[in-house]
């Protein structure tokens, strides 16, 4: 190994080093179980651990730097690579950051639309956190099991978007297309095929011995702990607490929606496990009211507001008359220009709140996009529920908070 | 130390006899074969290439099909390194030291246009491609690959590995 | 108390030399250097701001003073957010630190560090965290050249 080699980071342990009998571990960046690339230099006794220092920022890709460069409707991809999981949810964060700042208002299909699929991505996030906890702690099957929905999901909104993974599906103003024929007659199906591989995870988990064990009682957080370390969604849900931001301050369709908010009691990874599994079943509720409203003929129209600040002309338009050709070469040259002003607009993403802080010169490229990213947050705070447990704690503990890196290091 | 891999064709090649060479042949199709169908990938994961990565470790695109399903999470016992997502600048490092950790023989997939090219982002953070720090042997671009095409790629790695050679005594053979 | 309400109470109590005003929904305060933290701990402790959203700043290269800190609130109890604007220049880019009223400014101070230089007093913590030790310069300003790169592995090529 090329010892010229810097150290990429400095762990506070060169400050205060540990006692003789103490021994300092590195978990990471390169881990089957960090979810990528978070270090965790830990000191422990024996198997305790006693402190931690987290470090991230291995997949820092210079996401608001590249956002400075693109305008505001060419930037809506790597949006989507934040939360990749869930990557819905950040296109329709940010698009509803800058409709609102420019004072666009979405068509009513839109909006049903809209919330619809951030309830699928909701689904598909918890999906995959569960998946990946369960089979970190050895349950291969399980882990397989909600995979296989998972996939059914992907091909699914492949068949809308064109993408499995990362959609960049929303579009400022509305979606990049409507919806194809057949597709809610096959979202029913895959539910029913979820509700049934669902159960099956249920069954082998829930009353596990060794899953109990394991995780009950461990990675205990405090409401208090929660809050002053900023930890919101499911993390802050899991102590107790019913905040959620579709229904403290309710955005696109969740108020007209019947759905509870489930909530934890001791804030332990347990907690988090099951709040998760409860949030997609409620996810899956909406879904079906949603799926109904948009079949009647409240759900009708289009799907794009008639708004030629940021809507794309008709093509055909685009190729007889010059002032939608005008229009379409300065949306896509110069980019939709959105009022100079600042706005901070959050939705409640899987991981918790999602904050889309943009600032605008007026023109049309952003001067600023910030993300407000929970899994940078739950990062900071994860020390709190990995000291004082046992070193094997860590990783179920780490896997609880459900860090994404792209979200965590943007 | 830098990187190398052993090239296919010996330098400075001495003549050998025919049944040499037939032996060889036979041996290095016989190893290649092995070889190929007992992948251990090292998942060098980093971003949203995972989750094409978790697709295609499952059903119903598998990949224990093909013999590479058993990931191993050592270095020292994996044979594919498979780098999957973007890498950092504040990563490379630790990419080249898992690299130069693996044991001939060893191949590099870049999963992923963000490990081929570094992606969209071409900016001060990310590893403009991983073939800046290490050799690579097969290229998956996407933004994330299908599960297909990262099968397709296996099995053109596969192709390599059963038409090279695959020396295990001396150099030669 | 529902949004309206507690914004109206906030702005005849902010005790800050500009007057705060809503934008988009969200309360705004321009609070100078030495008002932000007094600011901050009332809004905790008195109004019942228990979540500290998120940290940041905005470069504006042309004006004076050139850096925005910006910091977000929320408060659980009465669901509404707060924004502070504090102006710096860029001689002295320094604010005071939020980590003795909220944990998790430990993270987000050290990325504002990190990605445009202001300084946090009362941070002992200021470690890179999205960037790497030996990086030089802030890159988030909009002086630093987007494709500047400080690799730590020689190219081969």
């Amino acid at each position: 190994m090329d010892a010229a080699l810097p150290p990429t980071v400095r762990s506070i342990f060169e400050r205060s080093p540990p006692r003789d009998d103490r021994v300092v571990v590195n978990i990471g960046p390169s881990h089957p179980a960090t979810h990528g690339t978070v270090q965790i230099i830990a000191e422990l006794d024996g198997e305790r651990v006693l402190r931690t220092d987290v470090h991230c920022g291995y997949l820092h890709r210079g996401f608001e730097k590249e956002c400075e460069d693109h305008t505001w409707h060419n930037l809506i991809p790597y949006v989507d690579r934040l939360n990749y999981v869930s990557a819905l949810i950040n296109d329709f964060a940010y698009c509803d950051a800058v409709e609102q700042l420019m004072g666009v208002q979405i068509t009513r299909r839109c909006v049903l639309l809209r919330t619809l699929l951030s309830e699928y991505s909701r689904v598909v996030d918890h999906l995959t956190c569960v998946a990946a906890a369960l089979m970190e702690m050895g349950a291969m099957t399980a882990f397989l099991y909600l995979v296989m929905v998972r996939d059914f999901m992907y091909e699914h909104l492949a068949a809308l978007t064109g993408a499995r993974v990362t959609h960049s599906y929303g579009r400022i103003g509305g979606l990049a297309r409507d919806l194809p024929q057949g597709w809610l007659e096959r979202l029913a199906a895959i539910l029913l095929q979820y509700e049934e591989f669902v159960a099956r995870v249920h069954t082998l988990v829930d009353r596990n011995r060794i899953f109990i064990d394991r995780l009950r009682g461990v990675g205990t957080l405090s409401t208090a702990d929660a809050l002053h370390w900023g930890c919101t969604g499911p993390v802050l849900r899991s102590t107790g607490v019913p905040r959620d931001l579709r229904k403290d301050t309710p955005y696109l369709a969740y108020a007209e929606l019947d759905f509870d908010v489930p909530v934890g009691i001791q804030g332990d990874n347990y907690d988090r496990y099951f709040v998760r599994m409860r949030e997609m079943d409620e996810s899956v509720y909406m879904m079906r009211q949603l799926a109904e409203m948009l079949q009647s003929s409240d759900g009708d129209g289009p799907v794009n507001v008639d708004d030629r600040r940021c809507t794309f002309p008709d093509k055909a338009l685009v190729y007889s008359e010059i002032e939608s050709l005008i229009n379409h070469f300065k949306l896509v040259m110069d980019g939709p220009a959105v009022p100079a002003g600042d706005i901070y607009v959050a939705h409640e993403a899987p991981n918790g709140e999602l904050g889309f802080y943009l600032v605008s010169d007026g023109s049309g490229t952003p001067h600023k996009v910030h993300v407000r990213s929970p899994s940078f947050v739950h990062v900071g705070a994860v020390h709190r529920m990995l000291e004082g447990g046992q070193l094997a704690d860590v990783v179920p503990t780490f896997g609880s908070i459900n860090m994404i890196g792209g979200e965590c290091d943007r | 130390m830098r990187a190398h891999t052993i090239p296919i064709e010996p330098a400075g090649g001495r003549a050998k006899s025919a049944a040499f060479e037939y032996i060889a042949t036979r041996k290095d199709e016989l190893i290649g074969w092995a070889r190929k169908f007992s992948i251990f990938p090292y998942p060098f994961v980093t971003a949203c290439c995972a989750m094409e990565f978790m697709a295609v470790s499952a059903s119903p695109y598998d990949t224990d099909r093909f013999g590479a399903a058993l990931p191993r999470f050592s270095p020292r016992q994996a044979d594919l390194l498979m780098v999957v997502g973007t890498i950092t600048h504040k990563q490379a490092p630790i990419l080249l030291k898992v690299y130069e950790q693996m044991c001939e023989p060893k191949w590099v997939m870049a999963f992923g246009v963000c490990a081929t090219s570094g992606g969209f982002y071409q900016n001060y953070a990310a590893l403009p491609g991983i073939d800046r720090i290490i050799p690579v042997d097969v290229y998956v671009p996407g933004c994330p690959p299908r599960p297909e095409m990262v099968i397709d790629g296996i099995m053109q790695l596969q192709d390599r590995i059963a038409r090279s050679r695959h020396p295990i005594i001396t150099q030669d053979f | 108390m529902d949004a309206p309400a507690i914004f109206d109470t906030l702005c005849c109590s902010a005790a800050t030399a500009a007057a705060p005003e809503v934008s988009h929904g969200v309360l705004v305060f321009q609070p100078t250097p030495p008002e932000l933290l007094p600011l901050v701990r009332r809004l905790k402790e008195q109004w019942g701001f228990d979540l500290l959203l998120d940290v940041t700043a905005v470069d504006w290269p042309g004006r004076q003073p050139r850096f925005e800190v910006v910091h977000h609130l929320y408060s659980t109890a009465h669901k509404c957010r707060v924004r502070l604007k504090t102006r710096v220049d860029e001689r002295e880019p320094q604010v005071d630190s939020m980590v003795a009223l909220f944990g998790s400014a430990a993270f987000m101070e050290r990325e504002c560090h990190d990605m445009y230089g202001i300084g946090f007093r009362g941070n002992d913590d200021l470690r890179p965290i999205l960037l790497y030790e030996g990086f030089v310069g802030h890159p988030l300003r909009k002086d630093y050249p987007k494709q500047r790169e400080q690799p730590l592995v020689p190219y081969r090529h």
